[in-house]
């Protein structure tokens, strides 16, 4: 799977949590949780959603390195390809 | 027409779910309504047969009014005023999945949320939808009914009311969470995200089970005295994305386990933002707690919504310097906060309260 391919589904992804915000403005570089106005149980049905469609089950301990979307590619293409 | 809140006053009915002729029980939801505090479906609390439907889809329908006649054995309905039974087959009903945004933004424009093509997740219906079907008709009748408005006279007024009404005390302590995020950390470690619970599920528990002790905290000011509530319906203020705030209500939150809490906690966050609360959910929180510590305060100290006589605060959770057995360590911490009604409990009632809940956090696998 593409960087690219893994950007659209992570948006996809942040979409099914946070329908009424533009996933798709979002800032690369920037904390999503500020951008989304996300809370805790947004970001836990985000970690679902991503086990969902990724089968990648994020552990707690690493969830600081979904913070951004840049992060949040990064982790998940490293992921993917182990 | 159920009141939602002490300062509901009527609510227009959005769509029926049940037809005449339909069997319903306790529990079932047989319409939705448009309030101020977003759009609600509201439960059946008898068994029997839909005989009457008296509002129609639209209306809107004062606090107390009869919306329905149900009949059968359960049904209380006064002999002799019974109208004849609508003898019309009943009619197949589509679900309509939106956004209470949507369905608010639709209602105020009298457009039918069936003319609408969602393209939210399953298909729901987002205000971006309705705005987009919209754009080409005449705009809003007024800006004094633009969405979310209502939701934020209404939040005035119950406050305003608070301040009012309730001599308020309050008080705080800070809760060492070291034994709490660890037990969660190691319970987390090997589930799947979908069964994970977070910390303020635990937290949650905590204030359920020591109102155990404290009945005259969980507990409605009604005329002129405190009245305690059987049961413990912990009302979770849930902050909306358009702005505002609901604080339904988790039912008997001190009978259920942690992972049955975080299952109807994530639900009810869920159908908070985006549609299907019910109605018994808005009217029967016996306290609210309140969580604005992912928002990066210290501690929030909270107006009482009444009739309610308490709420709690819990502020973020952060690493601060703990003496623990003599050393200063790094122990993750958080300030609780109570603000009580004077009128129903004094301080050293709530502070024995708050020690109870800092209690309960020392033990989480006992929650």
């Amino acid at each position: 799977m593409t960087r690219d391919e893994i950007r659209d589904r992570v948006i996809q992804c942040l979409r099914e949590v946070a329908p009424e915000a533009d996933p798709a403005g979002l800032r690369s570089d920037a904390p999503l949780r500020d951008q989304l106005d996300i809370d805790s149980m947004d970001f836990l049905n985000f970690v679902i959603e991503l086990d969902r469609s990724l089968r990648v089950a994020v552990p707690e301990s690493e969830y600081h390195q979904l913070a951004t979307l840049d992060g949040c590619v990064g982790y998940l293409a490293g992921k993917l390809e182990s | 027409m159920p009141s939602l809140g002490a300062d509901m006053a009527a609510g227009r009915l959005l769509q029926w779910l049940k037809s005449p002729g339909d069997q319903v029980k306790r529990g079932d939801i047989i319409a939705e309504v448009d309030t101020d505090k977003g759009v609600i479906e509201i439960e059946v609390f008898t068994e029997g047969t839909v005989s009457k439907l008296l509002a129609q889809e639209g209306d809107r329908v004062p606090v107390g009014t009869v919306l329905a006649l149900i009949t059968g054995a359960a049904a209380a309905v006064e002999e002799g005023k019974t109208p004849a039974p609508d003898t019309h087959p009943p009619a197949e009903r589509r679900v309509i999945r939106a956004s209470p945004v949507a369905k608010r933004f639709a209602a105020e424009r009298g457009l039918d949320l069936a003319d609408v093509k969602g393209t939210g997740p399953d298909g729901a219906i987002t205000l971006a939808d309705v705005e987009a079907l919209t754009s080409r008709l005449p705009p809003a009748p007024s800006s004094e009914e633009e969405t979310g408005g209502r939701l934020r006279r209404a939040i005035a007024a119950a406050m305003a009311r608070s301040k009012r009404e309730i001599p308020h005390y309050y008080l705080g302590t800070t809760i060492d969470l070291g034994p709490a995020v660890g037990w969660l950390s190691d319970r987390n470690r090997d589930r799947p995200p979908a069964e994970r619970v977070l910390l303020g599920v635990l937290q949650l528990k905590a204030v359920a089970l020591a109102l155990r002790e404290f009945p005259d905290l969980n507990a409605w000011w009604v005329e002129d005295r405190a009245v305690p509530k059987e049961g413990i319906h912990v009302g979770l203020a849930v902050a909306l994305r358009g702005g505002g705030v609901v604080a339904p209500a988790v039912r008997s939150t001190d009978r259920l386990s942690l992972d049955d809490l975080m299952r109807a906690v994530r639900s009810l966050v869920d159908r908070a933002r985006s549609g299907g609360l019910r109605s018994s959910e808005l009217a029967d929180a016996t306290i609210t707690v309140t969580s604005l510590g992912e928002r990066g305060v210290d501690a929030v100290v909270g107006v009482i919504y009444p009739p309610q006589v308490a709420l709690v605060g819990f502020g973020r959770p952060a690493q601060r310097p703990w003496v623990v057995s003599g050393q200063v360590v790094p122990r993750p911490v958080v300030t609780a906060t109570l603000s009580g009604d004077h009128r129903a409990s004094d301080g050293h009632r709530g502070a024995l309260f708050l020690a109870r809940v800092e209690e309960m956090l020392q033990e989480p696998g006992k929650l």
